[in-house]
């Protein structure tokens, strides 16, 4: 479902480029459940955000569901962001003014349209029945975390990219997040693919890549 | 059916969040909006008043004054000295065609006394025509028949202020009064035309001409002409007025016996040229109150902007967020674009309100006549909306343009 083949990222500062990441060919298959690892600076996120549309990359093909998307306009890529992928951050990026409720009809917003039941439901998958009416400064680190993947989960997007969802939080409510995942994965086969530099975490996923300097230095299977 | 509404929503949870900086921003649109409704309204209130009082005297009016003549190189004033004479009036009477009605007058101040009371006013000598060519009506009383003008009976017209401030509430018809060194009875009262500036009759006494020039005006010209101050008369069609002007000049040339080169020795005024003037006068007043208040509302608009800017800044990091949920440039820029506009149509509104009931109170207050209309209406709300739109232009341009990457990275 998501093909890279020899992709690279340049940044360009100043006069300094900083190749981030060095030919990088990775497939993602339909329902995997993939966790990335590898030091800071070993290109990551850079790798998550491409495979999001967030960027560009600077060199090399990526097929997400057999299209070529590399080379879109940035209001294709907005479009695929919307209808396709799930974000899911460290810092949770809820918008701190809106309800849980309304962070979650945000996910809708530029997805096709508000459906207020959806997101109700998609809050109650995560066990936040009883949180709707709350804004993030109510809620706990891992309560935000849930309302973030209630965000994502409400558009069915095709895949879920997770930076470091566990980072900012400790390891009982790390360790719910990652069950909530994982059980999503079990349950409607969505495919996750999950940044962390935990071996533990990343131990509950079926296949882990091993990043560093920017290339795929191995790959294992759990 | 929801689409439609989620812009409008996500625009009134970025204002109403920051609830005491919106209605900041927006009150420098409302005082904009509302000095263009105030200012507009006094300038079309003084047009529509200086209009109306010259439709009281009669639109078709014509009036000639004596003066101007040349004494040695210096210019005497207009009225400042009597070059008219009743004959003038006689001689354009019969010999200029679409003229009703010519009334000759000759003012004079005098001392009233009645009574303990005595007061200075303006006694007009005037002919019976005088009633017709200025639209007068009489409250009480009648005016003076033709036969007391032959006469020259010695009887008064008294305008509105004069009667009372000699008579009161006291019935003035029948009454005598002294006027100068002659004494008059009282045998009509003007209804009051409302306050004027120009020639209120409301201040004024008429008598017969025939009356005034037995007693107090009593000058006569080198040719032996009975001297009158000014000639007013009517025209029959208002479209005909400039004609009679030339004619009434070339009469009179001729009537006074200036050269070619001569200035002439009166002055011809048509209500029609007057009533255009002063309405030029009043729209030139009207468009540069309009300017003054234009300017607050265009700094109403920079503060806007600034605002938004400050607002785009702040509110990196949500730009970044809806970016990675899928909102394309267009989606971030008409998000800020209509908050800008929201922030001044809202502002708008508001201001048309505070402008309309200020407009009121200063009308009701007597302090100027104040007309409000739907084009300033119309024209305050169009700007302030325009303003909004422009000046959001470039704040929303500059959020839609943000890289995710870096808005989410953001603090």
């Amino acid at each position: 479902m998501i093909q890279l083949q020899d992709i690279t990222k340049v940044y360009r500062m100043g006069k300094r480029e900083l190749t981030v990441l060095k030919g990088i060919n990775l497939n993602i298959e339909q329902g995997e459940l993939v966790a990335v690892m590898g030091a800071s600076g070993s290109g990551k996120t850079t790798l998550l955000n491409l495979i999001g549309c967030l960027d560009k990359p600077t060199s090399g093909k990526y097929y997400l569901e057999g299209r070529e998307v590399s080379r879109l306009s940035s209001n294709e890529l907005a479009a695929i962001r919307g209808q396709k992928v799930g974000f899911i951050f460290q810092t949770f990026n809820l918008l701190s003014r809106l309800t849980a409720l309304a962070n979650v009809e945000l996910g809708m917003t530029y997805a096709g349209g508000v459906n207020r039941q959806h997101a109700i439901e998609a809050l109650a998958k995560v066990g936040l029945s009883d949180r709707v009416k709350h804004r993030p400064i109510e809620l706990s680190g891992g309560e935000q975390q849930r309302v973030a993947i209630a965000r994502a989960l409400v558009k069915n997007p095709s895949v879920f990219l997770a930076d470091e969802p566990t980072g900012q939080l400790d390891s009982r409510s790390g360790q719910e997040i990652i069950s909530i995942l994982t059980s999503l994965h079990a349950e409607q086969g969505i495919t996750v693919l999950m940044v962390t530099h935990e071996t533990d975490i990343a131990h509950r996923c079926q296949r882990i890549i091993h990043l560093k300097d920017g290339e795929i230095v191995a790959e294992e299977s759990v | 059916m929801k689409k439609w509404f989620d812009p409008l929503a996500t625009v009134w949870v970025g204002l109403s969040t920051h609830k005491l900086r919106s209605f900041l921003t927006m009150l420098g649109i409302i005082i904009g909006v509302a000095s263009v409704i105030i200012l507009m309204s006094i300038g079309k209130g003084s047009t529509a008043s200086i209009l109306s009082r010259i439709q009281s005297m009669g639109s078709n009016l014509i009036t000639i004054r004596g003066g101007a003549s040349m004494f040695g190189g210096v210019r005497g004033a207009f009225g400042g000295t009597n070059t008219l004479t009743l004959e003038d009036a006689e001689a354009i009477a019969e010999q200029v065609s679409n003229i009703s009605a010519v009334a000759p007058s000759y003012s004079s101040n005098l001392q009233l006394v009645v009574g303990g009371e005595n007061m200075n006013s303006q006694v007009s000598g005037v002919t019976t025509e005088y009633k017709e060519v200025n639209n007068l009506k009489l409250a009480s009383g009648s005016f003076f028949s033709e036969q007391e003008y032959e006469r020259g009976a010695k009887v008064a017209i008294l305008g509105s202020n004069v009667k009372e401030t000699l008579f009161g509430d006291t019935d003035p018809i029948g009454q005598r009064m002294r006027m100068g060194s002659i004494i008059v009875t009282v045998t009509g009262v003007l209804e009051s035309k409302g306050s004027s500036g120009m020639n209120s009759t409301d201040d004024a006494v008429l008598i017969p001409l025939t009356a005034m020039q037995q007693t107090v005006a009593q000058s006569r010209t080198a040719q032996g002409e009975r001297v009158v101050s000014s000639i007013a008369l009517t025209v029959t069609d208002e479209k005909k007025s400039d004609q009679v002007t030339e004619e009434i000049t070339s009469l009179l040339r001729t009537r006074h016996r200036l050269g070619t080169g001569v200035d002439n020795d009166f002055n011809i005024m048509s209500m029609e040229e007057m009533a255009s003037t002063l309405e030029e006068t009043s729209a030139t007043l009207t468009l540069l109150l309009g300017a003054i208040a234009a300017i607050a509302l265009l700094v109403g608009g920079i503060g806007v902007m600034n605002i938004m800017l400050v607002s785009v800044l702040e509110r990196t990091r949500e730009i970044g967020i809806r970016k990675a949920l899928g909102a394309r440039e267009r989606d971030i820029w008409i998000q800020f674009l209509l908050e800008a506009t929201f922030l001044t149509f809202a502002g708008g509104i508001i201001g048309v309100v505070v402008g309309w009931v200020v407009s009121y109170i200063v009308s009701s207050m007597g302090l100027y006549t104040t007309v409000v209309t739907a084009d300033i209406v119309i024209l305050a709300v169009s700007v302030s909306v325009g303003i909004g739109l422009f000046f959001g232009f470039y704040p929303a341009w500059n959020a839609s343009r943000l890289d995710p990457i870096q808005a989410l990275r953001s603090e």
